[in-house]
């Protein structure tokens, strides 16, 4: 069956039901990293009675929802320069003790988007084998050396239909060995010692054909069960 | 008697800037960054830069206008790729510059370093990627880390919010982000600020950079 075919049959989530997923993950009192991009997304879904306090690698803790229009304040930027709020409670600081709050293991989860991701955890983020494509890190390497918690937001494959979740990466390595969960849009996948692991998959699509979008070798897990988001606009 | 003020960009850079210069540029996007101490760089014509910076500018002004006027040899960033880096993206790809990037919280300690006087560390950021090339490499408990050397300049330019005569800096909001390491590790750091104030109306609790880092400060106003 081709890729086409496929996903004729299939309904793949939104970029916005992806974040949806994810956020179901993220737990009260918690401090939270959002990478850019779909990342970003999560914390619309995050229910409001989970106390989450969002750090930002630019030097916030406590970030809030986008402002009013009228109360925009310029210098209060997040990660994705877009313009945030402070919540009560919230704090500055630089960007050396931004950064050791992510090395240091302070952070309870981070997610991130990701280009190519190996069945061992292996994260490749940050730069492509085209070299017209400008290389860029940010923070990504610091957030998964020190995260416990490293969770990938990606579409199962590229636009132009390429795997994605392989055996070893074929793009420049972010890190080795730190993605412990993926969210794609067909499904959730965990890392572990024995492997990539679904946990969860989307209705009417089969397990063997999930493994043919995968290059790297899946397991269904005994207690799987279906990826069912709601609808969002 | 010390008063770091002057009367205006170009007394604030005068002596200070030669070709081949190495400037670090606080800043996080755009908030932060000195457009005005930049754009008195552009004017005072010096060539052959070396900029660090976490991004490389957007749209046409600040590091951006730099760049596209042909003064800069080489940028060490984090993060070029941006809506809006037009003049980056250009010059990368008809490869015109010497573009390094590094993971962010590398610099920011490098530079820490290198303001405190320390001779560089290890971090586990990096270690089994392309970056490893060339670093020595340490285990500590367990776990292979890079040995960081610490990084200088010549000239730190920043922008603070408020700033009293002795050179002691409050910054605004995530505006704050690179500067207050930077100002450590340079020979002359130079700060554009939107407001100055007496001696002592800055609470000291409150003081985010004191003014032993601070060489020179120019009241601005309210920024572009």
């Amino acid at each position: 069956m081709s890729i086409t075919e496929i996903l004729t049959n299939i309904k793949p989530l939104s970029r916005k039901q992806i974040a949806w997923r994810a956020a179901q993950d993220v737990v009260d009192g918690s401090y939270v990293n959002l990478g850019i991009g779909i990342p970003t997304l999560i914390a619309n879904y995050v229910v409001p009675d989970k106390e989450v306090v969002y750090h930002s690698e630019n030097g916030l803790l406590g970030v809030g929802p986008p402002p009013k229009p009228g109360k925009e304040a310029l210098d209060l930027v997040n990660a994705s320069k877009q313009l945030v709020t402070l919540r009560a409670g919230g704090s500055y600081f630089n960007t050396a003790e931004s950064f050791a709050m992510m090395r240091g293991k302070h952070l309870t989860s981070v997610f991130m988007g990701a280009f190519q991701v190996s069945e061992h955890g292996d994260l490749a983020n940050w730069a492509t084998n085209d070299k017209g494509l400008m290389p860029s890190i940010g923070g990504a390497m610091d957030l998964s050396v020190g995260c416990k918690k490293v969770g990938v937001l990606m579409n199962q494959l590229t636009q132009d239909g390429q795997l994605r979740i392989l055996k070893e990466c074929s793009y420049p390595l972010t890190a080795k060995g730190v993605v412990k969960r993926l969210y794609t849009d067909l499904a959730v996948i965990d890392v572990t010692p024995a492997g990539l692991v679904v946990r969860e998959k989307i209705v009417n699509l089969e397990f063997a054909v999930l493994q043919q979008l995968s290059e790297a070798k899946l397991r269904l897990a005994d207690d799987w069960c279906e990826l069912v988001p709601p609808e969002i606009l | 008697m010390i008063d770091k003020r002057m009367g205006s960009i170009s007394e604030t850079l005068q002596g200070l800037l030669q070709d081949g210069s190495t400037l670090m540029v606080g800043g996080f996007g755009d908030a932060g960054v000195p457009f005005e101490l930049l754009h008195g760089i552009l004017d005072a014509g010096a060539r052959n830069l070396t900029i660090i910076s976490n991004n490389a500018g957007t749209g046409n002004r600040g590091i951006s206008a730099l760049l596209n006027a042909g003064r800069v040899k080489k940028i060490i960033c984090s993060y070029p790729r941006s809506r809006g880096a037009i003049v980056i993206d250009r010059i990368f790809k008809a490869n015109e510059i010497e573009l390094e990037v590094i993971p962010q919280g590398t610099p920011i300690e490098r530079i820490r370093c290198a303001g405190a006087g320390l001779g560089g560390f290890y971090t586990p950021t990096g270690a089994g990627t392309p970056l490893a090339e060339g670093k020595e490499v340490r285990l500590i408990n367990g776990r292979e880390h890079l040995f960081e050397e610490p990084l200088r300049c010549d000239l730190s330019l920043l922008k603070a919010d408020r700033a009293d005569r002795w050179g002691n800096l409050v910054y605004s909001k995530a505006a704050r982000n690179f500067s207050p390491i930077m100002a450590t590790a340079a020979e002359h750091t130079l700060v554009q600020v939107r407001e100055f104030v007496a001696l002592g109306e800055l609470h000291p609790e409150s003081i985010v950079t004191p003014g032993i880092f601070v060489d020179r400060l120019v009241v601005i106003g309210e920024a572009s």
